[in-house]
């Protein structure tokens, strides 16, 4: 592997907070001329964040950034570009209402005049022949009409396609997530030769075998920082996944392990089968059980739940859902709170048929109903007739789970219900969780936080919209659980 | 001071019953005095019909952006004509035209549902086509004819309890009926949270469809009694008779203070509301002003009232 010039970027103590939320807490990292950098953390870890910082698109609350050997202070996402800058995101950002060569265009202003699209178009077609030979997309072609695969290989082109402005860093933000395996060889293959000749390069993968080929180097991040970072032939696999979570022995057998084997005899309360699940592996959950969903973060979790959601209301077959189910949204905004409403009609919203007394629905017992829920998880208001946004995030969220477990159901789904709820919170919630088990509730809980898993009593792990691994509580590691995560076969 | 202000910003139909007044002070200034009372029984009369399918609408609305009920205007001349050929003339059948009237907007409310739910049309083309299709049939229905109702009929729609229309209290019965419906019922309750947030309501275990489905039925069998009774006080059914609810069943609610963007309902500003657009072509009337400046008026005063309500609104 070659070795890396002059330092192109350098960070220096870069922070970042969204609200409570730490995503960076001081990260150093230089970027060499000619060098691809592999970045690898678990979910949140921040390294997006970090990326998106690099390419102008959010400003660090502390910290210095130097490009090209200037320190950068009204840095932006138009100056990145000037300084040559390039990203390929998760989220594509593709116009997909225009053409292949359109698309070019809106990335290369300098390209004007007679037949501009003509001449976009062999600027894109020249780069996509170039790093994927026989890709098979004309320039003429929509972006909407293209499969998801060859939308990326648009993308991925695009960033390296260079008219006026250089390119200098490429950003890959898990540019191979869409790609099949002979693709994202030649991507591989390209990003390789591209760093011989002088460019540099960020990589960020879940598959490990990608970064441990491709880069130069390798940064490992945890909860905002760079715990490790050294040359890629340091790392091998296992201690890369060693580096990126806290590796612990796996727990002696507890209370609830014995309950859970003792549970098997207890009624199955939801079975449902992910819908690409190629083998016969039923998420099962019995009466009182806790069970987790982990894996990566949009790997099928959610839409298991909501499949479930689904299955309850009898809507859609294709699983067994044999109790009524009430769900805690984790994006609060868009798809839990009613933001008209009081805290009291947030919270009884699930429970109106109980809240009646006769066909009218009585405000005394709502307030009632919503007042001993106050008490129950501590929702810090005077009043539960003031309006819900009066209350912070958090507590808005125990409003939610309020709504869920005041409800007749007996089986309560929760979507990564925690995100940006603080420490304590938590705490009383996990707490609230365990009391309501052992009263006979079941939990469907999806969280991206390994941590969390600590409160099931079984761990289904997800990865490409299937379950790929069955976790009893005493063998839930988060090793075990990143290993399960990650593609195996690399 | 401050408090105060935002007490009364917070309610926007205040503002209607203020315009309102405004509107019948600026008449009876120019007349000398003469005629308020006569004034405000008539606009009481007239303005029961808008009431009727302003609330009707207003459920609609609140179900959230892109809920509106265009059919309205169709459904009412067609109510009309069915509830007075059902009556044909006759005291002893006006019973059976009403149910007529109420079962055939039933039937409009229930093919809006179906074509917005099952052709996946946005309900602003859905209940716009419907209205054509609607109005085809009552021209073919009624052949275009002027149908008289029963003199019962047309005599109980007119009658005045010390200057106050009968109908008018009426609908104050089933206004307050609504105000139940909206705060006390799941139903309404229901409506409020789709309004405000469709998938949340879904996730929070409401019957999304189900409701949706009873606003728009609610909608169309408040249209066909609008019908009925409309062509019982004008002594007539026709094809024209509903067409100024078009836009007189939105205004009122938008004016009463109701959130276009849905999840907030305001019953007692529908009265207002209608109060209001019904004083002010009196007031127009009474200036004597031309057809023609009356329209441009009417509209101006509506935009004027809807941005000043929006102002508010922000201002909060």
């Amino acid at each position: 592997m070659t070795q890396a010039g002059a330092a192109f970027v350098t960070l220096g103590g870069v922070e970042k907070s969204f609200g409570a939320v730490r995503a960076l807490g001081g990260v150093d990292l230089d970027i060499a001329e000619g060098e691809c950098v592999g970045i690898v953390g678990h979910n949140g870890a921040g390294k997006s964040t970090l990326m998106h910082i690099l390419a102008g698109g959010a400003t660090p609350d502390r910290g210095r950034l130097s490009i090209a050997g200037e320190d950068q202070h009204a840095y932006s996402a138009s100056r990145a570009t000037a300084l040559g800058i390039r990203c390929v995101f998760q989220e594509l950002s593709l116009c997909p209402n225009l053409t292949v060569a359109e698309n070019a265009r809106v990335f290369h202003p300098a390209i004007r005049g007679f037949n501009w699209r003509g001449r976009a178009g062999r600027l894109i077609l020249d780069k996509l022949d170039e790093i994927f030979p026989g890709h098979g997309v004309g320039a003429g072609e929509l972006i909407q009409d293209l499969s998801i695969g060859r939308r990326q290989m648009v993308e991925i082109a695009r960033a390296f396609t260079v008219s006026d402005q250089p390119a200098r860093l490429i950003i890959l933000d898990e540019p191979t997530s869409s790609l099949d395996a002979h693709t994202a060889g030649q991507l591989l293959a390209h990003v390789r030769r591209s760093v011989a000749g002088g460019l540099s390069c960020t990589l960020i993968s879940h598959i490990l075998g990608e970064i441990l080929q491709t880069c130069d180097r390798i940064a490992v991040m945890r909860d905002g920082r760079i715990v490790v970072a050294d040359r890629a032939q340091a790392f091998d696999r296992a201690s890369l996944i060693a580096a990126m979570g806290n590796v612990e022995t796996a727990p002696p057998p507890t209370e609830a392990d014995r309950r859970a084997v003792a549970g098997s005899e207890r009624p199955v309360r939801v079975r449902m089968r992910p819908k690409r699940q190629p083998d016969a592996q039923d998420l099962v959950a019995r009466e009182g059980e806790i069970v987790g969903l982990a894996g990566l973060a949009g790997h099928g979790q959610t839409d298991l739940l909501l499949a479930t959601f689904a299955a309850a209301a009898g809507w859609r077959r294709g699983g067994a859902v044999n109790a009524a189910v009430a769900l805690v949204a984790g994006d609060r905004q868009a798809d839990g709170v009613f933001a008209q409403w009081s805290i009291a009609q947030n919270i009884g919203i699930s429970s109106l048929a109980r809240l009646r007394a006769g066909l009218l629905i009585s405000p005394r017992r709502e307030a009632a109903l919503a007042n001993s829920w106050r008490q129950r998880i501590a929702i810090r208001t005077q009043d539960v007739h003031a309006n819900i946004l009066s209350l912070s995030g958090g507590n808005q969220q125990k409003a939610l789970f309020a709504r869920a477990l005041a409800s007749a159901a007996r089986i309560v789904l929760m979507d990564d219900p925690m995100r940006g709820v603080d420490y304590g919170t938590k705490l009383e919630v996990y707490g609230l969780i365990r009391d309501e088990a052992a009263a006979g509730r079941t939990f469907l809980w999806y969280t991206t936080e390994t941590e969390e898993l600590k409160n099931c009593d079984r761990v289904y792990v997800f990865r490409d919209g299937i379950i790929v691994a069955h976790l009893l509580r005493g063998e839930l590691t988060e090793e075990r659980i990143i290993q399960s995560s990650f593609a195996g076969a690399h | 001071m401050k408090r105060g202000m935002m007490t009364l910003l917070a309610r926007p139909w205040l503002w209607s019953f203020v315009g309102a007044l405004i509107m019948w002070l600026a008449a009876i200034t120019f007349t000398g005095g003469y005629g308020g009372g006569g004034m405000l029984t008539a606009a009481l009369s007239l303005s029961v019909f808008t009431v009727i399918v302003g609330i009707g609408q207003m459920f609609v609305i609140t179900l959230g952006p892109g809920n509106v009920d265009l059919s309205l205007p169709a459904n009412i001349g067609l109510a009309s004509a069915v509830a007075m050929k059902v009556m044909d003339g006759s005291d002893s059948r006006v019973a059976l035209g009403l149910l007529a009237a109420l079962g055939c907007g039933l039937c409009v409310g229930v093919v809006n549902y179906l074509l917005i739910r099952a052709l996946r049309i946005p309900p602003i083309i859905a209940t716009l086509s419907a209205s054509f299709v609607i109005q085809s049939v009552d021209i073919s229905y009624g052949r275009g004819l002027q149908i008289k109702p029963p003199p019962g009929f047309a005599d109980f729609t007119n009658i005045q309890i010390f200057g106050v229309p009968l109908l008018a209290l009426l609908t104050l019965l089933l206004v307050a009926g609504a105000g139940i419906v909206l705060h006390r019922l799941v139903f309404g309750r229901s409506v409020s949270a789709i309004g405000q947030n469709i998938r949340a309501a879904y996730l929070a275990g409401v019957k999304v469809e189900p409701i949706r489905f009873a606003t728009y039925a609610l909608c169309g069998v408040l249209g066909g009694l609008d019908g009925a009774l409309l062509a019982g006080y004008f002594r007539g059914a026709n094809v024209d008779i509903g067409n100024e609810y078009l836009l007189a069943s939105i205004a009122v609610v938008v004016i009463g203070g109701t959130s276009v963007a849905g999840g907030k309902a305001n019953i007692p500003g529908v009265w207002g509301g209608a109060l209001f657009l019904v004083l002010l072509l009196t007031m127009l009337n009474t200036f004597g002003v031309s057809a023609g400046i009356r329209l441009l008026l009417t509209g101006l005063i509506i935009v004027a009232v809807i941005t000043a309500a929006g102002g508010a609104k922000a201002a909060r």
